[in-house]
């Protein structure tokens, strides 16, 4: 017993410092963000400064320049407006197609999850350019309508092989009762099936609006006037440009729009992953 | 399922399984059809069309747009670039992700807060993630530099350009995109990791075998599966990413970290050319073809086994 004891510290502190060194990295750019949200610029741009500390002291001046001059707030409200209808969109079309394929379709079905799940593959940057033809012949460029009618082409497919798993998981019986006490297959979908998959259906919001956060390219292809941007593309465009950076402003923009998301997710993080890695663990 | 027989006859269509299956899946795949199916059969016209951003032409053109572009030294670059870029990111996220997943199944006090900082980069928007890191690598101001200085390791008066001198630059790119798609992969190890069942690591321990004996015999074949999906997703992201590099080097210095999809962006919607920008971005296509099909080998041998 006594040799392994140092060799196991020894193990504990290497792991430690594994797991460490990667934390560290992960999550600087964050807290590099956050310390420099409250510095003075005359701090910020002297480069004789310790640029860990509070040379002097910390201010809440932009914050202020945030969403006080910039559109900002209007960002986040653009943002929150798409994520919440695209989030429905997803629901009301990934339910029943996840449901239909976990309990209906069978062989062909199985197929067709796999091609749906595929189309996930496909980037915006194969589509963006096509897509931005669409939309103008439609007349929604430089609308938000445009990102609320093309973001759930990757939250569905997505979203809909998340649920399927989820209700492969329900057992079959709930259902076969509530149709012997008279529901049809349909109303036992969502009388009995749907209230109890609460759990999924959160998973899948909490998944689609991150998504939507996130996305860049299409907004960026489809709108163009500075009111109807999301927070994804405004700060990078609107807030860097030319050669003067408003860093302490920028790094609360993205502070703010990043971090407390993150931590909602975390919560539905396991799920998601079971879904990420489809079969390929039994 | 016995009884689906005598269900069948005497109730509506929409009721028998097979019928209201397709009924509900039919909304979400009609929704994909139309917004992934379509614009991706269009992509493939534009790209063997004249059409632009200003006028209404829309003619066949052939594969005059391939031939115009395949010849210039600006696509070249971005084809090679756009290699390097995925496939160097991607072989150091496996190996991080494998270290750090190997790391993470013991359980240790504070394990939660060390996965949501951990996870922080893959959830937060990545455009803003990168503008952080535009903040850290400054070229006046990078925090970098100022700890290299007192260090000691650089002097007050060549404090690197991080995002202006070519190599540097695509170093960056590729740090910044191993930030963002290491915690993606090293979740998705460590769920394959913990599938393990712990009687194989005993049996194993008990046979004699030392830990790297045991990893590279045991644990890497049995989570080779669950690592071929991380670096499937890994590779597409990389491969098809333009919002790292739009935001930290905009393709530069001197196109040195242009690659396809930013290239596409460049020359399809702010250049205007949207068949020289769609014939670009269809450079993409037949390497997605190929993950998809390792991807549908993959699933087919989980279904299986």
């Amino acid at each position: 017993m006594r040799p392994g004891r140092p060799r196991r510290l020894l193990t504990r502190g290497a792991l430690l410092g594994i797991v460490g060194a990667f934390t560290l990295f992960s999550a600087f750019p964050f807290y590099w963000m956050l310390i420099t949200t409250f510095k003075r610029t005359s701090d910020l741009l002297k480069r004789e400064n310790n640029p860990f500390l509070y040379n002097e002291p910390p201010t809440l001046e932009h914050l202020r320049v945030l969403f006080v001059e910039t559109l900002y707030g209007r960002w986040l409200f653009n943002t929150a407006f798409v994520g919440v209808l695209v989030v429905m969109i997803t629901l009301l079309l990934a339910l029943p197609a996840g449901y239909a394929l976990a309990r209906l379709t069978g062989r062909w079905g199985e197929q067709l999850g796999i091609g749906i799940f595929l189309t996930y593959l496909v980037p915006p940057t194969l589509l963006f350019i096509p897509l931005s033809r669409v939309i103008a012949v439609l007349g929604l460029q430089d609308s938000l309508w445009s990102l609320v009618l093309v973001y759930p082409s990757f939250t569905i497919p997505f979203c809909t092989w998340l649920l399927m798993g989820f209700f492969k998981a329900i057992p079959g019986d709930i259902e076969e009762a509530a149709m012997i006490d008279g529901c049809s297959r349909f109303g036992a979908f969502l009388r009995v099936v749907i209230p109890i998959s609460v759990a999924g259906v959160l998973t899948v919001v909490i998944f689609a609006f991150t998504l939507v956060t996130q996305e860049f390219v299409y907004a960026m292809t489809f709108i163009s006037g500075v009111r109807q941007f999301t927070v994804s593309v405004g700060v990078p465009t609107f807030l860097v440009r030319g050669d003067v950076y408003f860093w302490g402003s920028l790094m609360a923009g993205c502070f703010i729009a990043s971090v407390p998301v993150a931590i909602l997710y975390n919560f539905f993080v396991d799920r998601f992953i079971a879904g990420f890695t489809v079969g390929a663990i039994k | 399922m016995a009884d689906s027989a005598v269900r069948r006859r005497g109730r509506p269509l929409v009721d028998r399984p097979g019928w209201l299956g397709a009924f509900m899946i039919a909304p979400a795949v009609l929704y994909i059809t139309l917004i992934v199916g379509m614009p991706f059969v269009l992509a493939l016209y534009y790209s063997v069309s004249d059409i632009t951003a200003g006028s209404r032409s829309l003619n066949f053109v052939g594969l005059k747009n391939f031939a115009g572009i395949v010849g210039t030294g600006q696509f070249r670059t971005a084809l090679r670039n756009t290699f390097v870029f995925a496939v160097v990111s991607q072989v150091i996220v496996l190996v991080g992700a494998n270290v750090l997943a190997l790391a993470l199944m013991r359980d240790f006090r504070g394990k939660w807060l060390v996965r949501l900082l951990l996870l922080l980069p893959w959830v937060a928007p990545i455009s803003l993630g990168t503008i952080g890191w535009l903040w850290i690598l400054d070229s006046i101001y990078s925090v970098i530099n100022w700890t290299l200085q007192a260090l000691g390791l650089i002097r007050p008066n060549d404090w690197p350009m991080w995002l202006g001198i070519p190599h540097l630059a695509m170093g960056s790119v590729i740090t910044v995109h191993v930030w963002r798609l290491l915690p993606l992969a090293t979740i998705i190890l460590l769920a394959g990791l913990s599938s393990i069942p712990k009687e194989i690591h005993e049996a194993a321990r008990v046979d004699g075998a030392g830990f790297w004996r045991q990893h590279f015999r045991i644990t890497l074949p049995l989570v080779r599966p669950i690592m071929l999906v991380a670096l499937l997703f890994g590779l597409v992201f990389a491969f098809t990413d333009m919002i790292v590099i739009f935001v930290l080097t905009r393709g530069g210095p001197y196109d040195t970290t242009q690659v396809l999809s930013s290239l596409a962006f460049f020359t399809g919607i702010q250049g205007g050319d949207l068949a020289t920008g769609a014939a670009i971005a269809v450079f993409l296509f037949p390497l997605l073809l190929a993950v998809a099909a390792v991807f549908l080998r993959v699933a087919r041998r989980a279904e299986v086994a």
